[in-house]
């Protein structure tokens, strides 16, 4: 078996959620707590990869990312990257395809916090930066693991945006669904049924961790 | 107490159940006084802290506490609560879970500030021993005084405590009051303490204000507040909370608790529909004659 697909699948999706837990922490807490018009827009447009069909989002990012385009050119003079049919694109793909899958949970997390801990810090003469790390972020570390393990594991059940634009360049962008729909494809079902199985047992042992966890953190909450 | 007041303004809407209220609170009270803010739920005492804090801003007004200016809306000058020196005692706390005792209170520390203040701290709020455990490790007496402790920290020029001692059994308050009165003396800062318990107005303040909907009813010493009140000279008042009523005959008896005891009380079977178990009531009684008025359930 070729172990390439399940390999460069683990690594898109942890770089994934690592860029998107340092993009998403701010925007949840911009969410749970700012004061400002045109949050719905906002939100709808964190929320769009929830409801649309991948291969939408993979539509919109293939032209985006096509250096026969404006977008695409545009991106590629500036950063010399060619986004399209490259891992750096599944990257900023999955970012955004994952983007609720992190913003929701850290924000649930957030406001449920009891808005005096904010309010003792500040008269404490704390200011907002260092409430938020220091008595913010270790408060919900619940909703941080969930958030993080949601993004990974949707970011490793990725097919339809990454086969839209990053296709099928084995190393380079032939992650392991892909590698699942093209075994299938060639009708050779017993290496299909491997790379399932792997993911199958990963995902939920990543799944089953989390849970344990969260529920020993819950617990000790509660006996609080 | 000094020559110095701390002046408020404040006008506000208030955003009740019943839709929203004018909230109009203007006040002056000498720096270094305890001031008791009561009144029924709702009627804004907890907002009006919040904006003495700089947690929440007044739609407009002016706070000045001694020479420093905390807020002018008309000059657009509002005093972040992180520079204003006030110490806040939350209702339900607001201890910080994930940390110690200890750490719960240098937390607060300035930059730069002396360790010393707070091993003073916990030795006076008698929690020397349980400095290494978690909040959740102590009881609501011992979490109170931690959070006592914490708002003191810095220092404060004015204290502000929103019931701080609603939760607490009358024991427990007892010292408590204590400790506030103590603490009071000793560091001299201003005092506002939201609370419903009227002794404690009397052991603590001197200076109470009730708030209803939103505006100042009576203000006064405690005694000018309550003692002039023509339902005392016409009468002895009881406060109490029914426990359960037997109708008997033309009466009702009623058993109540009033302060601490348990006690029977016969009134005219009119009440009978006011006075329910689990009600809190006042009862206007005239020695002169026989007969029982309730005046608040």
């Amino acid at each position: 078996m070729d172990w390439q697909p399940l390999f460069l699948t683990f690594k898109l999706a942890t770089i994934t959620s690592l860029i998107l837990l340092v993009i998403a922490l701010p925007v949840a807490y911009w969410l749970a707590f700012g004061k400002f018009k045109g949050r719905g827009i906002v939100e709808a447009v964190i929320g769009m990869p929830l409801v649309l069909p991948p291969s939408v989002i993979g539509f919109y990012l293939l032209l985006a990312f096509s250096p026969s385009y404006w977008v695409g050119a545009w991106i590629e003079n500036l950063i010399g990257v060619r986004l399209v049919f490259s891992f750096p694109g599944l990257v900023i793909a999955s970012v955004i395809y994952s983007l609720p899958f992190m913003v929701y949970p850290l924000r649930a997390g957030l406001q449920s916090l009891p808005v005096s801990l904010q309010d003792a810090a500040y008269t404490l003469g704390k200011g907002r930066f260092e409430t938020f790390y220091k008595i913010l972020l270790p408060n919900c570390k619940p909703a941080i693991l969930t958030a993080f393990v949601l993004t990974f594991a949707h970011t490793v059940g990725e097919f339809g945006v990454v086969l839209m634009i990053g296709g099928n360049i084995p190393g380079v962008t032939k992650v392991a669904s892909v590698a699942i729909y093209n075994e299938v494809e060639a009708l050779n079902y017993a290496a299909a049924n491997q790379y399932a199985l792997v993911l199958f047992a990963i995902t939920f042992a990543i799944l089953l961790m989390v849970y344990s966890i969260n529920n020993r953190l819950l617990r000790v909450r509660q006996t609080a | 107490m000094s020559d110095k007041l701390l002046e408020i303004e404040i006008n506000h809407s208030l955003k009740t159940a019943n839709g929203t209220l004018p909230m109009e609170i203007s006040l002056s009270v000498p720096v270094g006084s305890i001031l008791a803010v009561t009144g029924p739920s709702g009627s804004g005492k907890t907002t009006f802290l919040r904006q003495l804090a700089g947690l929440a801003q007044p739609r407009s007004g002016h706070i000045k506490f001694g020479e420093q200016l905390w807020l002018n809306t008309e000059s657009a000058f509002n005093l972040p609560v992180q520079n204003r020196r006030i110490g806040f005692v939350f209702q339900d706390y607001a201890l910080f879970p994930h940390w110690s005792v200890r750490a719960n209170l240098s937390f607060a520390l300035d930059k730069g500030a002396g360790r010393e203040v707070i091993d003073e701290l916990l030795q006076a709020v008698d929690l020397v021993e349980l400095a290494d455990r978690k909040p959740h490790q102590l009881s609501g007496g011992q979490q109170q005084r931690v959070s006592l402790a914490r708002a003191l920290v810095r220092k404060p020029d004015l204290l502000l405590l929103d019931e701080p001692l609603s939760a607490l059994d009358h024991s427990l308050r007892a010292s408590l009051q204590d400790l506030l009165l103590r603490f009071h003396r000793k560091f001299g800062f201003t005092m506002i303490i939201v609370t419903h318990d009227l002794g404690e107005i009397f052991r603590l303040s001197n200076q109470v204000i009730i708030i209803e909907d939103g505006k100042i009813l009576k203000q006064g010493t405690p005694a000018e507040v309550y003692l002039s009140d023509q339902d005392i000279s016409e009468g002895i008042i009881i406060y109490g909370e029914v426990l359960s009523c037997q109708k008997q005959k033309e009466n009702l008896l009623l058993r109540a608790l009033i302060g601490q005891h348990i006690k029977e009380i016969y009134v005219p079977l009119h009440m009978a529909d006011d006075l329910l178990p689990g009600k809190s009531f006042a009862l206007r009684y005239n020695p002169g004659d026989s007969d029982i008025m309730l005046i608040k359930n």
